[in-house]
């Protein structure tokens, strides 16, 4: 079992043509993950590399190929008008990873595809990938393998870190999840906690976060109120010097700076392991495993 | 992108929020001609893109214009959290009776732009808010209707009590929220918003964050970047679309991703090493990004051994190794490198490498360590 995306996931490409998009798409059928279709306005009819069929829009797509999920390598000042495209075309679940989506566009869009009842992960994101069953996304799929551990993080290439030091210590993965670091984003840490919380096969959990914002603080506590399962943070930035904030309104609105050592308290204070480095968390993570049987 | 006061200020006042006169000099003289313009009491106030300005003694008030020609001499001479300032803006002094606060900012929690109002404004905001949570009002908006009305007014009446009052500060929450939306901003900011002792609503103060996102999309405000006042390398760095900023540290890096990168340098830290910069060739990589890092890291003379940390997704790590290969024979290094690399299409970075001498490892830890090692001339912690 896995979160969010399985064997059963029919994929959609949104700029499948793309320089991006055209390379990920070859390592996502590579991996097995079942690519049935692609969207690039103009190029509707052709087919990706002789074998997925090509849409003008969205709506056409899923109409033909009953796609469940659609992963975005739009630029991005389109990538907005993508998302709301593929809410409005009924796609369940949207994983954005285009960089650079202005967040106002982002302020609309949220409720937009609240509304449509999807889920988006992303923008700024790596995707997803449950390993042996599908990769959506970017994320290399040789450096992860199955088992029982799940992943969530802001991060995209210390995803990656982490879960090739779980794979060298012989622990897989139910499945990787990056969030992305945008201020807004579609899917959160917690809804990733809950998932993995109620996947049966997930029996522990990695978070890794980032300085900024208050999530990681949410999380934690969201952990040790309603999480069963182990969880084993790290936090990257601890050396990050402090920034020429510009005008007050962040520290007001959050009352929180948002370093890593705030969130390594928070961590602490509810339970959650954490790592003073990426590989510490293999440690943790076998000595929280153990714990728990 | 952080703009400057006096351009917050002819933004906000294009949407016809009340602000006083006001010019920029960038030697004494123009200051103190301006000051003699004005012909009364003016506050001198530095140009930095750095918070904490009055506290840092860039805010100075001047009675006459000589007075005005020695502040601004002084506030010229400062360099406020590591910027030099090369610019003040010269103002009428205001009689001030009252000080409040508003900004909006967008909000990862709500994920919406989000109001904030206080009648205790002034340079000790932030301390307001912590200790007297109930002196800020905050009220988050529906992008898709924008400030309406009565919620200007509801944030108006958390202000003040006088009616005529209420209705010229909830006119210029509305305006202040289409200078936001307009122009693409992560925050806008007034503090102070006062009010005179005849009455009026005033802004004495503007900031502005812009969206580096919307940029492309905005051309006008992407020529408002001054980059005088920004540091020199960052710049560069920018304009190759790399994401850099400059520490004192022996160990240059050189990172994919935001979070590999600091986790990197978190790491160089652990071993017992210094970080000299923070530095994210960002996703889709190509060669010449690579060039302009190497260019800008080695420029610093602390910087004794240089550190690859690439872990390619969407970046492909044959795309670094050529940026290497062809950055080391323009320029050969004067200080050790090491190169570590794994992920997409590796087996193809390795063979560039190998084939023009280099080599690279998997392993961050031992890459960490190998690269404090030769910076410290020792053994790594």
């Amino acid at each position: 079992m896995s979160i969010f995306i399985d064997k059963k996931t029919r994929l959609l490409i949104q700029g499948i043509t793309g320089r991006d998009g055209s390379f990920h798409a070859k390592q996502m059928m590579e991996y097995g993950t079942q690519v049935v279709a692609g969207v690039t306005p103009g190029k509707g009819g052709q087919k990706f590399e002789n074998k997925v069929p090509i849409f003008n829009t969205v709506a056409q797509a899923v109409k033909e190929t009953g796609a469940n999920a659609t992963v975005i390598y739009v630029p991005p000042p389109f990538a907005a008008d993508a998302i709301m495209e593929a809410a409005d075309a009924g796609i369940p679940f949207i994983v954005a990873i285009t960089e650079g989506v202005p967040v106002l566009d982002m302020t609309r869009v949220y409720p937009f595809v609240k509304e449509r009842g999807a889920r988006l992960l992303g923008p700024n994101c790596p995707g997803l990938i449950s390993p042996g069953a599908s990769n959506v996304g970017i994320i290399p799929g040789r450096i992860c393998t199955p088992g029982p551990v799940g992943l969530v993080s802001r991060s995209g290439t210390l995803t990656y870190e982490v879960v090739y030091q779980l794979t060298r210590a012989g622990i897989g993965q139910t499945t990787c999840v990056g969030i992305g670091g945008d201020p807004i984003n579609g899917t959160n840490f917690i809804d990733c906690l809950a998932a993995f919380e109620r996947d049966s096969a997930t029996t522990a959990v990695v978070m890794i976060g980032e300085i900024g914002g208050t999530d990681e603080q949410e999380a934690a506590r969201f952990i040790k109120d309603k999480m069963k399962k182990p969880v084993v943070g790290f936090i990257a930035g601890q050396t990050a010097p402090p920034g020429r904030r510009m005008g007050h309104a962040g520290a007001i609105i959050s009352g929180s700076a948002g370093t890593a050592a705030e969130k390594m308290q928070a961590f602490q204070e509810n339970g959650v392991g954490v790592a003073k480095r990426p590989i510490d968390v293999v440690d943790l993570l076998k000595r929280a495993m153990r714990q728990e049987r | 992108m952080n703009i400057h006061e006096y351009q917050a200020k002819e933004i906000f006042r294009k949407y016809g929020i009340p602000i006083p006169p006001g010019e920029v000099a960038t030697t004494p003289e123009e200051a103190e001609a301006i000051a003699r313009k004005y012909g009364t009491t003016v506050v001198v106030k530095a140009q930095v893109h750095a918070g904490g300005r009055g506290k840092a003694g860039g805010v100075k008030l001047a009675k006459t214009p000589a007075e005005a020609r020695d502040v601004a001499t002084k506030i010229l001479q400062l360099t406020i959290k590591g910027l030099p300032v090369e610019k003040v803006l010269v103002t009428p002094a205001a009689d001030i009776a009252s000080e409040a606060y508003v900004g909006i900012i967008v909000d990862r929690a709500s994920k919406k732009p989000v109001f904030m109002a206080s009648p205790a404004g002034g340079i000790d905001i932030e301390e307001v808010a912590a200790k007297t949570p109930d002196k800020i009002l905050r009220h988050p908006i529906d992008p898709r209707y924008g400030l309406r009305t009565y919620e200007a007014m509801q944030l108006a009446f958390f202000l003040y009590s006088d009616i005529k009052q209420v209705r010229a500060a909830a006119r210029i929450l509305q305006q202040l929220y289409a200078a936001f939306s307009g122009n693409g901003g992560s925050l806008a900011e007034i503090n102070p918003l006062v009010t005179t002792p005849t009455g009026e609503v005033v802004a004495l103060d503007a900031k502005m964050v812009i969206d580096d996102n919307e940029l492309e999309r905005r051309p006008d405000i992407a020529e408002l970047r001054d980059e005088s006042a920004e540091d020199p390398s960052e710049v560069e760095a920018r304009k190759a679309s790399l994401t850099f900023i400059k520490l004192d540290g022996n160990v240059g890096c050189v990172v994919n991703g935001a979070g590999l990168a600091m986790a990197t340098m978190d790491l160089v830290k652990y071993y017992g090493g210094d970080p000299a910069n923070f530095l994210d060739i960002g996703g889709s990589s190509n060669p010449e990004k690579v060039v302009a890092a190497l260019r800008i890291i080695t420029r610093e003379p602390n910087v004794k051994a240089i550190l690859f940390n690439i872990f390619g997704g969407i970046t492909r790590t044959d795309d670094v190794a050529n940026g290497i290969v062809s950055a080391i024979s323009e320029n050969p290094l004067r200080i050790p490198l090491v190169i570590r690399l794994t992920g997409t299409n590796e087996e193809i970075a390795v063979k560039i490498l190998e084939k023009n001498g280099l080599s690279a490892m998997t392993d961050m830890d031992e890459a960490v360590k190998k690269a404090v090692a030769l910076a410290t001339g020792g053994k790594a912690a």
